[in-house]
């Protein structure tokens, strides 16, 4: 076996060491911020000014002290922003799941304009409407409420197309037959048949749906102005900017370090799932 | 006659599994984008306190966009920032992939590099372009490593720069997304049948053949997806050149991107010119998105 | 409620009856409609009427400077919690918008154009401005102007008249009060003075750095010395743009006044000599100069900059060793300051005359915040007298008293050349020369692009 292999181009082991070197270049280069992130934030603003290094050092705790004794509601700023991202990924791939479904399963007149009109508006840019967007919220006097952030998640034409994708591949209809015959109303097909077997495909979404809901700064800083309703990439930016008389960049470092955590934790935590769930599509075929 | 009864009550289902979606996208962006598209045909802004207009002016705010030529140069920037961070972005990720998916490689510790190639797309736009400003201003450590290797003698001055300015741009874009993309474009890798990976080791193929004539061509659904979602990221390429420049786009404006354009006329309250921006944007996408499905969405469609 | 409404009666009529008692020896620039509203809304104190308006005071802020100031110092102040407090049985709320890409005035703009639907303890009682962007909010009836408060010009007589000169409107009636002045001073490092020229004594160096013309001499002898003469060309911007002679916007038209354009050149000369940078200020380039490594030779600020921003209290900054010197420098200038307006419609206006009297008129209260927290306060004889006293010196200073300095500069400071439009046009200003100093654009086509930009901010501008 290993002889022929050999003979049919690059050896198996010289193609192994150039994807390790490759792949430690890169994940260098992927984790390097994230360690320049964690130095910065044990470090004082008058450590900060004077350069940089790649040691740590011992402000981590009088940083963050600072932080969480200044007037920023960062504990708030995190619940809102958890709220926010649970409810936005948790309605958005249920939703998408059951839109992409409608258009999988069924036949009906309306199927043939529908489907190339979600991927027509799947082009708009958020930031294309957020003009009218802004103007409608403060009409409905949802101004300073997190549910314009949650709602509008229900209709995501990118993660609609993606399950749609994914259900072409494996979702066949005969199942949903099946189940039709065995007496299964299609509501409950829906949430007891079709949803199980969507799971590594929801599993991805719901973590991209998290990630940007948890990273978005255009929408909130739009809508939001209480200081008690704000999201973390908010605060972020009104920390930075807080005063110049507490220019405090460690501070800042420790806030970012705050905000990005709980993410890593909830992907750490995820994304087993997402690698058995992929895994497990390939079997599938 | 029974079964054609049957079949219309359940794909009354198809409509009713629509309708939260209908409910939600008419509510929030349809009317919206009918509100953005009427207050472009007027003369609307804020001056200081005092609100001029609405006078409706009919297509003058479009004629002043147009007349400056100014929208051109944006989105030229934009395309140009988006291209270079896309090549690298899916070659990169298309090797990954298949690096990943290759069971013959047999990688040890994929699990971690897979977690790792995903964390910057964790990292807040704001927060990293912040990092990077630190990091590549003129006298801060990327310089001062260069200079300390020999490699340059005086500072350079990567934001002064337009060429390393877009770079920088595109380099932070690239490396934010592409684990994002070796994600789905593994996932769309280990999809594919692994009989036609087995079939074609017993004909003799060489991987390089595997990944171009097997992989590649059964990739594309996904391909396109990658391709129209990095597009439509691309179009609104905003807080990273945002905050390295400081909203400025400099230097001259060659890395102001049309949604940084869009923001200065939404924050100055002109929501007449923002409105005429937003049109023009919503026309690029449609535009765009058309190229895109005519060029690579065809058979995949038909499939 | 009744018995409310009877009760703000008895008091708006018990308080026009005092203040006709107290003499009219003053305002000569209201009219008499105007004081007539006034009177109804005077009164001696925060104290005697507190609970007839009012239950909320709603303050307006980008920062927790004021809210610090007060805690401090006003006398019946309570802390409730980090965004509330008391004054007697009024709450005081306060509401914090970060300055940053104009937040606080969106905010500030949308609350005063609801002001007059607003219920009454919604509604603004006081909110803060910036020099910069202050006329766009003095010149408008949304602000009250000071003397229908009740604060006279007597009483107004020991502030600087620069400060007023900001809140100022274009009829001449004065709309706010500040509690500090902002003057500022240039800053040198000792160090770099006694190698390069070889004294660092106040005097002498001022010799070196008396006039723009000197001040580029030197540049060329710090270069040669090893040093850059100051961190960036925008350091040096303020001192030209509070020295102008024209404004920013001239009926509708965008107008670059000469010594702006002196800036242009005369910094244009320095970057290409190398003897200064571009960075943007309080960027980690621009603050290198704070410690010896960074080869600056001097900063332009007000007191604030060197006792709280320049890492005084970091080993091994020049701060803490005591190594920077004050001198006045080429021309006056201020930077910084924070003005008080009371919005037109309040509902609380005997507290607010109250704030706005012991925290800018008191003397006692003004020395006390000199002494307890460094700001220079914007009061004449408080401010004279300290700078007389010898026993008053800096530490970051090397045992200087630069109180004289500060008070120099500020004499004669005229800003009559306010513009509504001041932040933006600075903003964009100094954004768009950057190109043309470091080589990526054409004088024309750089002020081409500062135009453009100001258009984009200001819709109504023409150029």
């Amino acid at each position: 076996m290993e002889n022929q292999k050999k003979q049919k181009g690059m050896s198996i082991h010289a193609r192994r060491s150039v994807a390790y070197i490759v792949l430690v270049m890169i994940s260098f280069f992927c984790l390097f911020w994230f360690y320049v992130l964690f130095i910065n934030a044990t470090r004082s603003n008058g450590e900060l000014q004077k350069g940089f290094t790649l040691i740590p050092s011992t402000n981590l705790l009088t940083n963050w002290k600072n932080l969480v004794s200044g007037t920023l509601p960062i504990w708030s700023g995190m619940l809102n922003s958890l709220i926010v991202s649970a409810c936005s990924a948790v309605l958005c791939v249920y939703f998408s799941t059951m839109t992409a479904y409608a258009i999988h399963a069924y036949e009906f007149k309306l199927k043939k304009f529908i489907y190339p009109f979600i991927l027509m508006i799947m082009m708009i840019p958020t930031q294309v409407t957020a003009l009218g967007f802004v103007k409608l919220v403060s009409n409905m006097g949802l101004e300073d409420s997190l549910i314009p952030l949650i709602v509008p998640s229900v209709a995501s034409p990118v993660v609609f197309f993606y399950i749609k994708q994914y259900m072409e591949s494996s979702l066949p209809l005969s199942l949903i037959e099946a189940a039709r015959i065995d007496g299964s109303g299609e509501f409950k097909t829906f949430n007891a048949i079709v949803l199980p077997l969507m799971k590594p495909a929801i599993a991805v979404q719901a973590i991209f749906t998290f990630v940007s809901s948890w990273n978005n700064y255009f929408t909130p800083a739009l809508i939001l102005h209480n200081d008690k309703k704000k999201t973390l990439p908010i605060l972020i930016a009104q920390l930075r900017s807080a005063d110049w008389l507490k220019f405090d960049m460690g501070q800042v470092y420790v806030m970012i370090a705050f905000s990005i955590f709980p993410v890593i934790i909830v992907y750490l935590i995820l994304s087993k799932h997402i690698v058995q769930g992929v895994a497990l599509g390939s079997v599938k075929g | 006659m029974k079964k054609n009864a049957k079949a219309v009550r359940y794909n009354k289902w198809g409509y009713i599994f629509l309708i939260p979606f209908i409910v939600v996208f008419v509510v929030f962006q349809l009317i919206p984008l009918v509100t953005t598209i009427y207050n472009s045909f007027f003369e609307n802004y804020m001056s200081g306190l005092t609100q001029v207009g609405p006078n409706f002016v009919g297509m003058e705010n479009y004629k002043k966009l147009f007349t400056g030529g100014d929208v051109w140069i944006y989105a030229k920037n934009t395309m140009v920032m988006w291209i270079l961070c896309f090549i690298p972005q899916i070659l990169l990720s298309l090797l990954l992939g298949a690096w990943f998916s290759d069971v013959q490689l047999k990688l040890k510790g994929s699990r971690f590099f897979k977690t790792v190639i995903y964390l910057p797309n964790l990292i807040m736009a704001s927060a990293f372009a912040m990092l990077f400003f630190t990091l590549f201003s003129d006298g801060g450590p990327i310089n001062s490593m260069l200079m300390q290797i020999g490699f340059i003698d005086t500072p350079y001055k990567f934001l002064s720069n337009t060429g390393s300015a877009r770079g920088l741009i595109a380099f932070m874009n690239c490396l934010m997304w592409f684990g994002n993309t070796t994600i789905l474009l593994m996932a769309g890798m280990m999809g594919i049948d692994t009989s036609l990976f087995e079939a074609a080791e017993v004909d003799g193929a060489t991987s390089t053949q595997v990944f171009f004539k097997i992989t590649l061509p059964l990739l594309r659904p996904i391909l396109v997806y990658v391709m129209i979602t990095s597009l439509l990221g691309g179009l609104q390429l905003f807080d990273v050149p945002q905050i390295l420049t400081n909203g400025t786009g400099d230097p001259m404006r060659t890395t102001m991107t049309l949604i940084m354009f869009l923001n200065k006329h939404l924050y100055s309250k002109n929501y007449g010119m923002a409105g005429a921006l937003s049109v023009i944007l919503f026309i690029i996408s449609a535009i765009l998105s058309f190229i895109v499905f005519k060029v690579t969405g065809n058979d995949k469609r038909k499939g | 409620m009744k018995k409310k409404l009877v009760s703000v009666l008895l008091c708006l009529s018990m308080a026009s009856a005092m203040l006709a008692g107290c003499g009219s020896g003053n305002g000569t620039t209201n009219t008499d409609a105007q004081k007539e509203e006034g009177n109804g809304e005077t009164s001696d104190g925060g104290e005697a009427s507190d609970s007839e308006e009012g239950k909320v005071l709603n303050i307006y802020c980008w920062n927790e400077e004021f809210k610090s100031r007060i805690t401090d110092h006003y006398p019946s102040y309570e802390v409730v919690d980090a965004t509330t407090g008391k004054i007697g049985d009024v709450t005081v709320k306060w509401n914090i918008t970060p300055n940053d890409d104009n937040a606080y005035q969106n905010n500030l703009d949308a609350t005063l154009l609801k002001q007059a639907d607003a219920a009454a303890d919604d509604k603004i009682d006081i909110f803060l401005v910036e020099a910069d962007y202050a006329l766009k909010y003095v010149d408008t009836d949304y602000t009250m102007p000071v003397e229908d408060l009740g604060i006279t010009e007597a009483d107004l007589a020991n502030q600087y008249p620069y400060t007023k000169d900001i809140v100022t409107d274009s009829n001449g009636v004065l709309k706010g009060v500040s509690w500090q002045g902002c003057p500022g001073a240039l800053f040198y490092n000792r160090e770099a003075a006694k190698e390069v020229l070889g004294t660092d004594d106040p005097a002498a160096v001022q010799e070196y750095v008396k006039d723009w013309d000197t001040f580029r001499e030197t540049a060329k002898t710090m270069k040669e010395g090893g040093y850059s003469i100051m961190s960036s060309v925008n350091d040096s911007y303020r001192v030209y743009s509070n020295n102008v002679s024209s404004k920013w916007v001239e009926d509708g038209k965008i107008n670059i006044d000469d010594n702006i354009m002196k800036w242009v050149d005369d910094s244009k000369e320095l970057v290409d000599a190398g003897e200064t940078g571009t960075h943007e200020l309080w960027s980690d380039d621009w603050s290198k100069g704070f410690y010896p490594e960074g080869k600056v030779f001097c900063y332009f600020g007000p007191a604030w900059l060197i006792n709280f921003s320049m890492a005084a209290d970091t080993e091994g900054s020049i701060g803490y060793e005591g190594g920077w010197g004050a001198t006045e420098g080429p021309q006056g200038f201020f930077w910084g300051g924070t003005w008080i307006c009371a919005a037109t419609g309040t509902d609380n206006p005997s507290i607010v005359k109250d704030i706005m009297y012991q925290m800018t008129c008191k003397e006692d209260i003004m020395t006390e915040i000199v002494k307890d927290d460094d700001d220079f306060v914007n009061n004449k004889p408080a401010m004279d007298n300290m700078a007389a006293d010898t026993s008053y010196s800096s530490k970051i200073l090397g045992g200087q008293n630069p109180l004289s300095i500060y008070c120099a500069g500020v004499e004669d400071l005229d800003l009559g050349n306010l513009s509504a439009y001041d932040q933006g046009c600075n903003e964009e200003f100094q954004n768009a020369m950057k190109n043309y100093f470091e080589g990526n654009a054409t004088k024309e086509e750089a002020l081409d692009q500062f135009y453009k930009a100001v258009v984009e901010k200001y819709p109504e501008l023409t150029y």
